[in-house]
């Protein structure tokens, strides 16, 4: 068993490394305000994170992770560029018993990179420094690019209404599934939705409101009525073409070393035309993780990786894997959109990963 | 160990007597013991058998800590309150009585909402027109966390409703309920109306056996038992 002190000091040796690349050390309040990051993770971080309730701030969360913190520390006025580094500990609740020998409280050191100029640079910057502070370790890396499957599913022929179903569904991998499946044709539509439509069908919008009772709760009738036409206008939309939600799917199934996923994206990009400046992205990265000395030819590549993690990843993303069922000893990626809504209407582009040095200490200790 | 099953049953009202009858049918006759006001009980029919009164919500907790071997409660109880309920107690019979289903509900103006499919619609609507998350008032937290996780709805939030659910939204406090409905009275009464196919979970009052407690030395007797249980 690793003890305390040699998990404290690969933490320090983390921690000194990524300093010694340019990261400006920051500090994070242990106690977070608890609708922020439900707000950002929504409901199931509950399954996840400690509440604790505060009798004047509210409810409060202990910190999950950096990322929350140390964005709102860099939008409440960080430089520009800026790299950051950061050491402590995040909590997280064991909800399943099969669980219970995860700790629940860890250390975390992260490495935090926010730049405009050059996005696949600043992506491989922090791969490649991850990657060479576990040098040596028996790890297996794995990237995606959550940027593709979002460039996939706007160049859906289809309703934007349909299009941004399946946008705000890419992190639950069962319902876009399912969503994919009915715009496609490919299920045909529940007797519960065929019995709406053609109850909807049958009346006067607004008539029918009055019918059923009063308006209780927040929800307006003009939201009622705004999503009715939206059903009604969505019952006669044409399905999404065989052609392009069956790439889609070859898309998603997509795991192969990086030069063979490129040969793929460029196949993809040549029947989904829209696709083409997020594959484009994708060679670019390649070419700077190459210029960092990452051996590229060999990298796995998953489409479908960070999708059923924490939901604000939306570019490039990876994780560093070890024995099979212990969590990743590092992960990371690229979450621009997560600036622009903390940001308060300013956002840029950031991208940061985080190593587990207790999982380090006892690989370290077991090699 | 003392060297008896100990049965913990509901300490009063219809779900104590109903749990009597289920026993009383079955050769094993349970009664309270003592003052009427005590928290005792007796077992006849079977030596070996230790009685323990307790309120039906505190049923799984002594279930999760061993401290009773076999336990009676409802369903709905024992998996809220225990995770992974399936590691620390096992089901033995499911008893018949006290039904309750764990729905949804949702206001009977939204003629737009049928399904859970909708729902998740009106969540994500809900949350661009109001910059907050559509509240749900509930006490069974992990049930409904669970399957609204299940079924991939998003931008949804829990609120704690203890009791008196159904008038939540009424009241301005959430938008939609999910919560134990035995008849649809009190849901109607309060402008709501079950959201179809979105049933969580169906509850009755189930015999549970602790798989923490010690049966050490209760082989026997268990097997006598559940014989007599014809279980």
């Amino acid at each position: 068993m690793v003890t305390k002190a040699q998990i404290a000091a690969e933490a320090e040796r983390l921690f000194s490394y990524f300093q010694s690349a340019g990261a400006v050390p920051v500090d994070a309040d242990i106690l977070l305000p608890a609708e922020t990051i439900l707000d950002l993770y929504g409901e199931d971080i509950r399954a996840r994170a400690y509440t604790a309730l505060d009798p004047v701030r509210g409810e409060m969360m202990l910190r999950p992770d950096f990322t929350l913190p140390v964005v709102q520390a860099h939008m409440a006025g960080g430089a520009d560029p800026a790299r950051y580094c950061y050491r402590g500990e995040v909590f997280r609740k064991q909800d399943h018993l099969s669980d219970a020998a995860r700790p629940s409280e860890y250390t975390q050191v992260g490495f935090e990179l926010f730049d405009r100029a050059n996005p696949e640079g600043a992506d491989a910057e922090v791969f490649a420094l991850i990657a060479r502070a576990l040098e040596g370790l028996p790890l297996r890396a794995v990237t995606g690019d959550i940027g593709i499957l979002t460039a996939a599913v706007r160049g859906l022929s289809t309703t934007p209404a349909r299009r941004a179903a399946l946008m705000r569904h890419i992190w639950r991998p069962a319902r876009f599934r399912a969503l994919l499946d009915r715009f496609s044709a490919r299920t045909p539509a529940s007797p519960a939705r065929a019995a709406l439509l053609e109850r909807l069908n049958a009346g006067d919008l607004p008539a029918q409101i009055a019918a059923a009772g009063p308006m209780i709760g927040l929800r307006s009738e003009g939201e009622i009525i705004a999503r009715a036409q939206a059903l009604l206008g969505d019952a006669d939309a044409a399905p999404i073409p065989d052609a392009e939600a069956g790439l889609l799917s070859n898309l998603l199934a997509l795991a192969a070393p990086a030069p063979q996923a490129l040969a793929a994206l460029h196949h993809f990009a040549g029947q989904m035309p829209s696709l083409a400046p997020a594959v484009a992205r994708f060679a670019a990265r390649l070419d700077a993780l190459r210029a960092r000395g990452v051996e590229v030819d060999t990298l796995p590549f998953e489409a479908s990786l960070g999708r059923a993690s924490m939901e604000y990843y939306d570019g490039f993303v990876f994780t560093f894997t070890g024995a099979a069922g212990l969590p990743p000893y590092a992960s990371g990626g690229r979450y621009d959109a997560l600036t622009a809504v903390l940001g308060a209407g300013r956002s840029i582009p950031a991208v940061g990963g985080v190593i587990r040095p207790h999982l380090v200490a006892q690989l370290r200790g077991a090699l | 160990m003392s060297g008896s099953i100990k049965i913990g049953v509901p300490s009063k009202g219809r779900l104590q007597e109903q749990t009597f009858d289920w026993f009383g049918a079955r050769g094993l006759s349970m009664r309270p013991s003592g003052d009427a006001r005590e928290y005792a009980g007796a077992v006849d029919g079977m030596d070996g058998v230790e009685l323990v009164l307790l309120s039906a919500g505190e049923i799984p907790r002594e279930i999760a800590a061993g401290r009773i071997h076999l336990g009676v409660t409802g369903s709905d109880l024992l998996r809220e309150k225990l995770p992974d309920w399936q590691m620390q107690a096992q089901e033995l019979a499911l008893m018949g009585f006290g039904h309750a289903d764990l729905i949804i509900a949702v206001p009977n103006v939204w003629i737009d909402v049928a399904s859970i499919d909708d729902l998740d619609a009106a969540c994500a609507g809900f949350r661009t027109a109001h910059g907050f998350r559509l509240r749900i008032a509930t006490k069974y937290h992990r049930l409904v966390r669970d399957y609204l996780t299940a079924q991939g709805v998003a931008d949804y939030q829990l609120v704690d409703s203890q009791g008196a659910t159904e008038g939540t939204v009424k009241n301005g406090a959430a938008e939609a309920i999910a919560d134990i409905t035995s008849s649809g009275e009190t849901l109607r009464a309060n402008h709501l109306r079950v959201l179809e196919g979105a049933l969580i979970h169906a509850s009755q009052a189930t015999l549970y056996a602790s798989l923490r407690a010690d049966w050490t030395g209760l082989e026997g007797a268990r097997a006598r038992l559940m014989e007599k249980l014809g279980l």
